[in-house]
């Protein structure tokens, strides 16, 4: 077992390096026409802006260990993943079920799931510690948020272009769940083969982030590994349930109570 | 708009474009959110669920749809007579994929789908839109069958006025939205 003792610090100097290679890239890039110079410098202000406020914003959280601060940050990213669903979606269903179902559905999964990782798996003797369940929560919100945005456009996409042989189901006596179920099964597979992508390649072809930061941090790779294994398992349930549950949910908005298909409640952003 | 169809007759229907008759077809066969009253044999449209009345109410489009490759995975049975009475020479159209089926067969096996569900009525919008006249004349004779077999209500909307003359009992006219005549 390799266990590092010494933690290298990285200071402003040794970022600024990185920086210096973006500046190179930057330059390039607009020497070739190419424009893409200033959103890349831009992305790079704002995350290191955003990373720094991060930092100190944990750093005042992890100190102070309350739980309704911890609570308040969860909301509030919550909130950000669910907006960044809506906006995601070439087709949004009306109304204020557009932001809730992503959100609702993200609730349910990710917070579900993180609990239980935290309370039955990770057991830190508080199990919303603020320096276990931000970042699980956030790793866990980060992947399931992709996972239920994708399933929802595809959900949505899928049925306003398929509208018409919808209906012809309807007309030929299928359920509205008999009617969809092949859009159902598409859009869920498109949300969860991502992950399932990730994990099938995860330590051959790529290291996971969390586990390479683990292990730039000094812990052992061992330990690092069985982190990575259940965060990944986690990220699996989160996205599975969270897709299934956004699929349901937008099924039942597009028809009404006569099993209608009403794509007027959806809309073209 | 107030109308009765009774058991085993059939409404022609017809109108320009645009003058209602498919969304009058629609509403019947509760496609579309609507306020209307709709009854057959008795039994009222908002007393059943939206899939039973549609297994009642038939509706027959222009244009059919297609979701499997095979066409007979879009059969749930295979009453091969219906078949053979629709211009098909064996079971083989089964196996046949959806793909190479020109317009007219398509529109064919949509009914052929539609009847092998026994609705107690028939909605047929423009049923022999994309026929030649051999096949129309076999269209017609099938429906004119199924209906007195099954004391069937039909609505049939053609813009062939001398169709309906042949399989309607009794004409009604559409303009902007509303009937307008009784034949």
């Amino acid at each position: 077992m390799i266990v590092s003792d010494i933690i290298i610090s990285l200071t402003t100097e040794r970022i600024s390096l990185a920086c210096v290679l973006v500046m190179i890239l930057a330059l390039t890039t607009w020497k070739a026409d190419l424009r893409v110079a200033r959103p890349l410098l831009v992305a790079s202000f704002r995350l290191i802006v955003q990373l720094s406020l991060v930092g100190l914003i944990l750093e005042y959280v992890f100190e102070i260990n309350n739980f309704l601060l911890v609570a308040l940050i969860a909301l509030v990213m919550l909130l950000v993943a669910g907006k960044e669903v809506s906006v995601r979606q070439k087709y949004r269903v009306s109304g204020r079920w557009g932001y809730g179902i992503g959100t609702c559905s993200m609730f349910v999964s990710s917070f579900a799931v993180s609990v239980f990782g935290l309370a039955a798996i990770i057991r830190a003797d508080n199990w919303w510690d603020p320096r276990y369940s931000i970042p699980v929560l956030g790793m866990l919100l980060g992947n399931t948020m992709t996972a239920v945005a994708l399933s929802l456009d595809r959900f949505t996409t899928y049925v306003w272009e398929g509208r018409e042989t919808i209906e012809a189901k309807l007309m030929l006596g299928h359920s509205s769940q008999e009617a969809l179920r092949i859009i159902l099964r598409d859009s869920l597979r498109a949300g969860l083969m991502p992950v399932i992508n990730s994990m099938a390649i995860a330590g051959i072809v790529s290291l996971p982030g969390m586990m390479t930061g683990q292990i730039l941090a000094g812990n052992s790779p061992v330990s690092a590994v069985r982190y990575q294994i259940v965060i990944w398992l986690l990220i699996a349930v989160g996205c599975g349930f969270g897709s299934m549950l956004v699929v349901q949910m937008a099924a039942k908005r597009v028809f009404d109570e006569r099993e209608r298909l009403r794509t007027d409640r959806l809309y073209k952003v | 708009m107030s109308f009765d169809v009774n058991s085993g007759h059939c409404l022609g229907l017809m109108g320009r474009s645009g003058s209602g008759k498919t969304l009058l077809l629609r509403a019947i066969a509760d496609l579309d959110v609507n306020e209307g009253r709709v009854s057959l044999n008795g039994q009222f449209r908002d007393d059943v669920s939206g899939p039973e009345w549609r297994k009642k109410v038939g509706l027959l489009t222009a244009e059919s749809k297609w979701w499997h490759e095979s066409v007979g995975k879009h059969f749930r049975s295979s009453k091969l007579n219906l078949l053979y009475d629709l211009g098909f020479p064996d079971e083989s159209v089964l196996s046949w994929k959806v793909s190479r089926l020109s317009s007219g067969e398509k529109q064919r096996l949509a009914l052929a789908r539609l009847l092998l569900m026994s609705p107690d009525a028939l909605l047929l919008d423009e049923p022999t839109a994309n026929l030649d006249s051999d096949s129309v004349t076999l269209v017609e004779n099938v429906i004119d069958a199924y209906r007195k077999e099954r004391s069937a209500s039909v609505i049939w909307v053609a813009h062939d006025e001398s169709q309906l003359d042949r399989v309607s009992d009794a004409k009604m006219y559409m303009k902007d939205k509303h009937l307008t005549e009784q034949a």
